[in-house]
């Protein structure tokens, strides 16, 4: 049996638990008090229920790409993350943790955000439930995402820099994990992916399976059973743990996760993960990390924002190692040439990061049987990526 | 395995005298590779009663700034656990190492990536007499405090203002050493008060824990344990700013004297 039921609360299979300091685990263990007996309540899901519909969005619609599937020979559909309001899978879990924060009494929600998808999606929730929100972001994140920044403070949230290290999302969760040690008393810490010390893989994965649940529906809707391939890119790993989940005990459905490869040069730094790293713990929780010999964690690198961090989710590590998901890695390139088939064929301008899952199914297409239908999760539109596009091209063409 | 901890000998040994034992803590390879050897000896020689060694980590979530870019320096300059047991063992086989007994203090993943069966076996052959891991809580201690009581070697709990007593009793069953008291809700660094529920919590760790209690966290000047029946007191950050400044460990530890 293949089900995320962990022997030990917190744990899937080896890896997952709660590596943090001491004064961490009252709060966490309120956390997880608080999520058994405030969000399990009916009176609690019918009102994220009702936001999710109203003010969110969903359910997203799934789309067949019209000009795409003729040309594959195969069905591929995407289920539309990036139709959820601020354009990504991002505000499935934020909706969910501020509801519970605010249910908690807590006046104040705080959030670490690499490209600031996450912060800008916390700043929304907290804006429309009242909470008073703090967004820690690296100090080099704050420059290559500026439009972000703005964002989150056109929502009213104050946004700190973080100066340490190596400026970029994995400091910022370091940020984030001190301040909460301060002020948990008053303050709940809105992880942004499957990542971090138990509870939080459990309660974001719990937060996001709307998004596979809702293909179930829409599969079984539209053609009568469910998909043969289901594909997610895969940054910390919470748009592909919320597709995955709800198909895991469907032996005959391939669950496949996409990381990023960076620029696929020998030796380059990317953000492969589970394809390329080893077991380690980070930012409290025993899963598969890029680090040296001596357990330091490397830099990580991919020109998709947000999947740019060395760790990945620990229920991913251990799909992983059990085999029900396979992970596979797509380059830069590889993305971009995605990007750009999805603009021109289907009039979509998808996130990088979701790019690298359509770009999973491009490169692959012929060894896919003809007839099969394959879902992308494409997990956020390509708004916020158009800086960095222009730059690429301005490259490119510099190069050629 | 049931020898008597080295730590705990230290410590009452001070605390006999009506004072507090004195651990300083100073991250291995600062303030560069070959001093750090010189301050160790200097802290040492005056009065350090144990020293705290650091093990450098890319991501200390339970420092402030000042540890933490004293432990990238110290990255850079290519310090690793593998060096600072090297280093040690060889100090202990010339008969050069302190006399004060060593402590290191690192985050879990270091020690993990080292191997624990290595890491038990180095460290007591290294003269270390206990490790303590700051992202370590109780739930995950097992395999860390098996390899080690196997070795001999003391896993120092942390605890804090918001510690229960009831999780203050986990940790005590199987206390060795000592037991690190933070005495701030926040990471490490200089303050200039310490919160007034420290006082009251002192007095329950001293009640529920067989071993000495040490105070740390936020630590600069003796006149901020006036009052507060710690049985040690750790100072990180005021060592790592006063040797950036220029000064030396001598010069600091003479300050507590
Ligand atoms: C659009 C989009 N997709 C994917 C990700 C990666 O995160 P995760 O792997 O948690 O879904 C991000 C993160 O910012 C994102 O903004």
């Amino acid at each position: 049996m293949t089900t995320s039921a962990p022997l030990r609360a917190g744990w899937f299979g080896e890896f997952g638990g709660q590596f943090v300091p001491e004064l961490l685990m009252p709060p966490l263990k309120e956390l997880e008090e608080a999520y058994a007996t405030i969000a399990a309540t009916p009176a609690f899901q019918a009102e994220l229920a009702e936001l999710l519909t109203d003010y969110v969005g969903r359910p997203t619609s799934i789309y067949l790409c019209r000009t795409l599937s003729k040309e594959l020979g195969f069905n591929l559909w995407l289920k539309r993350e990036d139709l959820a309001h601020t354009g990504a899978h991002k505000i499935n879990n934020t909706m969910g943790q501020a509801l519970l924060t605010k249910h908690m009494g807590k006046p104040v929600l705080m959030a670490e955000t690499g490209a600031g998808q996450h912060g800008v999606a916390t700043a929304t929730a907290a804006a429309m439930l009242g909470l008073k929100c703090l967004v820690f972001m690296g100090a080099t994140d704050v420059v290559r995402q500026a439009h972000n920044v703005r964002r989150m403070e056109l929502l009213g949230a104050t946004v700190h820099p973080v100066q340490s290290g190596t400026q970029t999302l994995k400091d910022a969760i370091n940020a984030a994990l001190r301040y909460w040690i301060a002020e948990q008393a008053t303050t709940h810490y809105c992880i942004g992916s499957v990542v971090g010390p138990h509870p939080f893989p459990i309660i974001v994965r719990d937060f996001q399976r709307c998004i596979g649940d809702e293909m179930r529906t829409q599969f079984r809707a539209k053609i009568g059973r469910l998909p043969d391939y289901v594909v997610a890119c895969c940054g910390g790993g919470s748009n592909a743990m919320g597709t995955f989940y709800p198909f895991i005990e469907d032996e005959g459905v391939q669950l496949v996760g996409v990381e990023a490869a960076g620029t696929g040069e020998p030796g380059c730094y990317h953000s492969a993960t589970l394809t390329q790293g080893s077991d380690g713990v980070l930012h409290g929780t025993r899963t598969k990390l890029l680090q040296t010999e001596d357990g330091q964690i490397m830099p990580s690198h991919s020109m998709a924002p947000g999947l740019d961090y060395p760790g990945v989710g620990p229920e991913h590590a251990w799909l992983h190692a059990t085999g029900r998901a396979r992970y596979e890695c797509v380059n830069d390139m590889q993305a971009m040439a995605a990007f750009n088939t999805l603009c021109r064929a289907e009039g979509i301008i998808p996130a990088l990061e979701s790019a690298h899952a359509v770009a999973w199914v491009l490169e692959n297409s012929a060894t896919l049987p003809k007839g099969c239908h394959v879902v992308v999760t494409l997990s956020g539109r390509g708004d916020k990526d158009l800086g960095i596009i222009q730059e690429l091209q301005e490259t490119q063409r510099k190069q050629a | 395995m049931n020898a008597p901890s080295k730590l705990e000998a230290a410590i009452r040994a001070a605390t006999a005298h009506g004072r507090p034992a004195l651990i300083p803590f100073l991250p291995a390879g600062y303030p560069n590779k070959d001093r750090f050897w010189t301050e160790l000896a200097a802290l040492d020689a005056h009065g350090a009663d144990v020293i705290e060694i650091g093990v450098p980590f890319s991501d200390p979530v339970a420092d402030g700034p000042v540890v933490e870019a004293a432990s990238l320096e110290c990255l850079d300059a290519g310090v690793t656990l593998a060096w600072i047991m090297t280093e040690l063992k060889a100090r202990a086989a010339a008969g050069t190492a302190p006399k004060a007994p060593l402590v290191l203090m690192g985050y879990a993943n270091p020690f993990l990536q080292y191997g624990l069966q290595a890491l038990a076996a180095d460290a007591a052959s290294a003269g270390v007499a206990g490790i303590i891991i700051p992202d370590l809580p109780y739930e995950e201690r097992g395999p860390f405090l098996e390899a080690l009581s196997a070795a001999g070697v003391d896993l120092i709990p942390l605890i804090g203002l918001n510690t229960s007593p009831e999780r203050m009793q986990l940790y005590a069953r199987n206390a060795r050493g000592f037991v690190y008291l933070v005495s701030v809700m926040g990471v490490t660094g200089e303050r200039d008060t310490l919160p007034e529920p420290v006082k009251a919590q002192l007095a329950v760790a001293r009640s529920l824990f067989p071993v000495p209690v040490a105070l740390g966290f936020g630590i600069s000047r003796p006149e901020q344990l006036k009052n507060l029946p710690a049985d040690a007191a750790i100072f990180g950050s005021a060592l790592i700013r006063h040797i950036k400044q220029g000064g030396d460990a001598a010069g600091f530890m003479a300050r507590w004297q």
